[in-house]
């Protein structure tokens, strides 16, 4: 028995972000599609709310984040539908790295491909909604941490769900509860910030809900996995 | 020291065991649900404060409890199944969801048509009425992802992964939604104080709430049942079961 | 007794409405989940009587068939 694995789990770990990455570069509708739907959904609510400044300024946090809650539930079912359907899933929960590992690379690679980008637009769409300008740092630190969680929570159900045929208002129903927290805290912490007050413990506890998630989570993702594919 | 437990991981003596249950179960529950309710209704004195209308206390907080209880009941069977590998968890599981979810929903109805004369309003976004309506989502998505697979094996397991999920996420989710409700409320909704309930009125709602509990166990136990035959199709002893059950109806 | 009288108890010092409309619903989402449990169990077993016959139906034809190709 060769005690010393063939490869370190930094190797894998980086070796399934890299192929994911690789393939949604090939798929770019896939990548751009919820990225496009978070901006339609934002351009939206000044439709139907009305112009007016203040109301707009008010309602801008609550905006944004609900839309990215959306734009990401959108994304989560290709985190494993199409590794599932041509059976390259299977082959990567039966080989000898720890599914942890592999369920970490591939949550990261989501959101490197969905998350990343809507933290980048959002500024911009923040603009339009006339949000406050104390604000938008604590947007963007909202969103740093916040969307990995949900990343992290949406591949549970996404877990659960991918050999449904049409699992994805499943999924969204498994899933969007358990999304409330990241809404709540992430929200509060820019209305404070707005106010001009200090606005770290909330953002601490959308830290804890990170870390929270990145420990716990792979494993229910895995076992979900597991169920999901014998 | 556990191993009296064993016969009962196997269906069929389960069935037959939560078979002889149900019936006593039954005439438990209807007795202390007689005697509870009419009791409440028609005995105890009324509130000094809130007159008549807090007779939905003898619903309203049973169904609340009961509605945690089960999912707690729900998150250790869905426990058991992933850590022994026990196929009876699944059923378990399936078996609890849809009950716990009707003992939500009658939580926020009752709940509802009590804030309405008290507080002036039907719904307000108070933490323990949100993170209860949570709840009922929470249910909702383990019963739909339970009859969304055609295999009841699979279906059970994913339930179950599904349950613990939520049972750790619910603290959070209280504990973000009280917190976050200490923020927004702007006019303060004042609880009425704890009025210091008096034992005449607390004795009808122990027998309520046993009455309700064992209600739930009688609907859990029936439920049980199907999602064991189903689990159990293609087994002899199930065959027999059903044939002769057939039999008995025929003559 | 609380109550004078069943038209006292029916109103419930002005409350009625609120009382017997939870404890209405109750009783009828009760009565609901009740009856779906137990016409559910009545389903599932009719289900696996049905499977049961139509495996021995299968099993006969299987039977008659091999029996008609040998002689």
């Amino acid at each position: 028995m060769n005690s010393k694995p063939a490869m370190s789990y930094f190797t894998v770990l980086t070796f399934i972000i890299k192929r994911e990455l690789t393939l949604a570069y090939r798929h770019k509708d896939d990548v751009l599609n919820p990225i496009l739907f978070f901006i339609i959904v934002v351009t939206l609510f000044p439709l139907g709310i009305g112009p007016a400044t203040n109301t707009l300024a008010t309602i801008a946090p609550g905006v944004i984040w609900v839309a990215a809650l959306l734009a990401t539930l959108l994304s989560l079912d290709r985190i494993f539908k199409s590794d599932f359907n041509d059976g390259s899933l299977e082959q990567m929960l039966l080989s000898p790295h720890p599914t942890y590992i592999i369920v970490l690379g591939k949550v990261a690679a989501h959101w490197l491909i969905t998350g990343l980008p809507l933290i980048f637009i959002a500024p911009v769409l923040a603009v339009s909604l006339h949000l406050d300008d104390n604000a938008y740092n604590a947007m963007m630190l909202t969103l740093l941490l916040g969307t990995p969680v949900l990343s992290f929570i949406g591949a549970i159900g996404a877990a659960l769900t991918v050999r449904l045929k049409n699992g994805g208002v499943i999924l969204s129903l498994l899933v969007l509860p358990l999304f409330i927290p990241v809404l709540i805290f992430a929200t509060s912490t820019i209305n404070t910030a707005a106010m001009n007050l200090p606005y770290q413990g909330q953002l601490a506890i959308i830290a804890a809900l990170l870390v929270g998630a990145v420990t716990l989570a792979p494993f229910a993702i895995s076992s979900a996995l597991k169920v999901s594919t014998n | 020291m556990w191993k009296w437990l064993h016969p009962y991981a196997n269906p069929e003596t389960s069935y037959h065991l939560v078979g002889k249950l149900i019936p006593w179960f039954a005439v438990v529950s209807g007795a202390l649900l007689t005697i509870g309710l009419f009791w409440g209704l028609l005995f105890a004195p009324p509130d000094y404060q809130q007159g008549d209308s807090f007779r939905i206390f003898y619903l309203h907080v049973p169904a609340a409890s009961l509605s945690m209880g089960i999912y707690l009941g729900m998150a250790i069977a869905a426990f058991c199944g992933l850590v022994w590998q026990l196929r009876l968890a699944g059923a378990a599981v399936a078996a609890m969801a849809p009950v716990g979810a009707v003992f939500t929903a009658i939580a926020l109805i009752s709940g509802a048509a009590w804030g309405k004369p008290m507080w002036g309003t039907w719904w307000i976004w108070d933490a323990r009425l949100t993170s209860e309506l949570i709840l009922l989502f929470l249910y909702l998505g383990v019963m739909a992802l339970n009859s969304a697979f055609d295999d009841k094996i699979a279906a059970g397991k994913s339930a179950g992964i599904l349950a613990l999920v939520g049972v750790i996420n619910l603290p959070i989710i209280k504990y973000s939604v009280e917190w976050w409700n200490t923020l927004h409320q702007g006019a303060t909704v004042s609880k009425l104080g704890k009025p210091s309930m008096t034992l005449d009125m607390f004795y009808p709602f122990v027998f309520c709430f046993l009455g309700f509990a064992f209600l739930s166990a009688v609907i859990i136990c029936i439920r049980f049942q199907s999602q064991i035959l189903q689990h159990n199709v293609t087994r002899p002893w199930v065959k027999k079961l059903v044939t002769v059950e057939e039999n008995k109806h025929a003559v | 007794m609380q109550f004078d009288s069943f038209s006292a108890f029916l109103d419930m010092g002005g409350y009625g409405f609120f009382v017997w409309l939870s404890y209405g619903s109750a009783f009828l989402l009760f009565a609901i989940l009740l009856w779906s449990s137990l016409s559910g169990h009545k389903h599932t077993k009719q289900q696996i009587i049905k499977k049961l016959n139509r495996d021995e139906k299968l099993r006969q034809r299987a039977q008659q068939s091999s029996a008609g190709v040998e002689p």
